[in-house]
């Protein structure tokens, strides 16, 4: 059969063109293609893995990102909280403060007046007895002529006088 | 597979073939159906149509428009007893013999006109034509495209044109190789397997197409896929591994198998190469065979009325659009499968031991 005894003349050419194409292409065809495109295949793993590797820290920057405003947050409130006791105590402590200095002076002041007021009931009572003597002086000059009304007079002074003493 | 295609072809053609071979019975048959013809019209050699399609030829018909054919004619490079000839095969037309060379009208090939032996004879044929074509082809195709990634920074810029056009394909062989010869040694072998397949599957579209540049059966003729095949068998055999040697030569088997195994081993690695060239060639050559058949079918038909004709035209038609798709699928299928069986056969070779 002409179909399957394989002809001579085709198989010659066959192994020279086929030969010959698959020696070119082997040097300088099918290498430089799939080099390139494994190299490019490479590129774009390690690309993807970049990638990815950068959303998950991304990912973990956003929640550090998020913690750290809550906590700025929660720290703000506290500290306005802080002032707010402060302010308060400070206030409280004023008051205090004032209050006491105030009855200090009150008690300071009482103190005076109640000294002045010796001092002035001091004054007024040597005045009087200046006074008293003096009038009592003027008294006994135009009184003491008469002798028993004299002698009574001056006892019932003593007498008086003697009270007066043990009063004070 | 083969034999799937076998059993088809034999449902499909034997009514033709029939009425072919019987020349009297047809011609009566013919006159009694539709009587018009007078014996004018030849009978439709189905036969010899189909053969001259599928089969290699010293000149290339392109076309016929009436009476006036119009085909390439190819040189003639002989070795005889005489020494060398070159010439146009147009000198050979017809049955005439020239520098005592002649085609032989059984053969279809040059013989000596005095001895009627085959000469040495490397003449440029319709396959070696077509052949020479479709390399060159291939060659320009895969250089453009590695010189677009020669020009081209890979790593910025996603492949255009031809480029775009090649790179599934390569890489597909690419990985395939990588798949079943492992990441070790696979960049070894790939280039003969894009090769291979780019070859092949270039050349069963060829084929498939009924025009000029394409037509020619070289996917379907024997000694192209027998080169194909024994490059594979000679790459596998060629870079085994000790182990592999060890398996056909001294497996471990119990020790009665022993003298039987490595005949065993060997007989399936000499038929490997065979189950190659037989499943490619005869998976086309089967393809092709069926398409003319349905065309021929029509030419068959012409002489029994216009209803069977009709009718028949159009069941034909319908068949040759089915089989053209089958024969387009066919044509990747066979390329893939062929490459695929030699990087397992080479990935076996390459087998290290446990």
């Amino acid at each position: 059969m002409n179909l399957i005894t394989p002809d001579t003349g085709l198989l010659f050419w066959m192994v020279v063109i086929f030969g010959l194409v698959f020696f070119l292409l082997w040097k300088f065809g099918f290498p430089i293609i799939t080099e390139m495109v494994d190299k490019r295949n490479a590129a774009i793993r390690k690309s993807l893995k970049d990638a990815h590797e950068i959303e998950v820290q991304m990912a973990g920057m956003m929640a550090e990102h998020a913690q750290m405003l809550e906590d700025a947050r929660k720290e703000q409130a506290q500290i306005l909280r802080e002032a707010a006791d402060t302010r308060n105590k400070l206030i409280a402590d004023a008051k205090v403060q004032a209050q006491e200095e105030a009855a200090k002076i009150l008690a300071e002041a009482r103190t005076e007046i109640a000294a002045e007021k010796e001092a002035a009931l001091r004054d007024v009572r040597r005045e009087v007895a200046v006074l008293s003597v003096s009038i009592a002086e003027k008294i006994l000059r135009k009184e003491l002529s008469d002798g028993d009304e004299q002698r009574d007079y001056i006892d019932r002074m003593v007498e008086e006088t003697v009270r007066e003493q043990a009063h004070s | 597979m083969i034999r799937a295609w076998l059993i088809s072809l034999l449902l499909l053609v034997p009514s033709p073939a029939l009425l072919v071979q019987d020349d009297n019975s047809s011609v009566i048959l013919g006159e009694a159906a539709g009587g018009v013809e007078e014996s004018q019209e030849e009978d439709v050699d189905i036969a010899e149509i189909i053969f001259e399609h599928i089969g290699d030829d010293y000149e290339w018909h392109i076309f016929s428009w009436g009476e006036k054919h119009v085909s390439l004619h190819l040189p003639v490079i002989v070795h005889s007893s005489t020494g060398w000839h070159v010439f146009s095969s147009k000198r050979l037309e017809h049955g005439e013999s020239y520098e005592g060379l002649k085609i032989d009208p059984e053969k279809g090939k040059i013989v000596e006109v005095d001895s009627g032996k085959r000469p040495f004879d490397i003449s440029i044929t319709k396959n070696v034509l077509s052949l020479m074509m479709s390399s060159l082809l291939l060659l320009v195709v895969i250089l453009l495209t590695a010189r677009w990634y020669r020009k081209h920074d890979v790593m910025n810029e996603s492949p255009t044109g031809i480029a775009a056009l090649m790179e599934p394909l390569v890489m597909m062989v690419h990985d395939m190789a990588r798949e079943n010869i492992g990441e070790e040694d696979y960049r070894r072998y790939s280039p003969f397997l894009c090769m291979a397949f780019l070859f092949i599957l270039l050349n069963n579209f060829l084929g498939i197409m009924p025009f000029f540049p394409g037509g020619a059966n070289l996917t379907g003729n024997i000694a192209i896929t027998l080169v194909l095949s024994l490059c594979t068998f000679f790459t596998v055999n060629l870079t085994g591994t000790k182990h592999y040697y060890k398996d056909i030569f001294n497996p471990d088997v119990p020790v009665f198998l022993k003298p039987i195994m490595p005949i065993i081993e060997v007989f399936s690695a000499l038929m490997k190469p065979v189950s190659l060239t037989i499943r490619l060639f005869a998976n086309m050559l089967a393809g092709h065979i069926m398409i003319l058949c349905m065309v021929c079918l029509i030419f068959i038909m012409a002489k029994y009325g216009a209803v069977l004709t009709g009718s028949m035209t159009v069941v034909s038609v319908l068949f040759g659009v089915f089989l053209d798709a089958l024969e387009c699928l066919v044509a990747f299928i066979q390329a893939y499968v062929f490459t695929m069986l030699s990087s397992i056969y080479i990935g076996l070779a390459r087998a290290h031991g446990e």
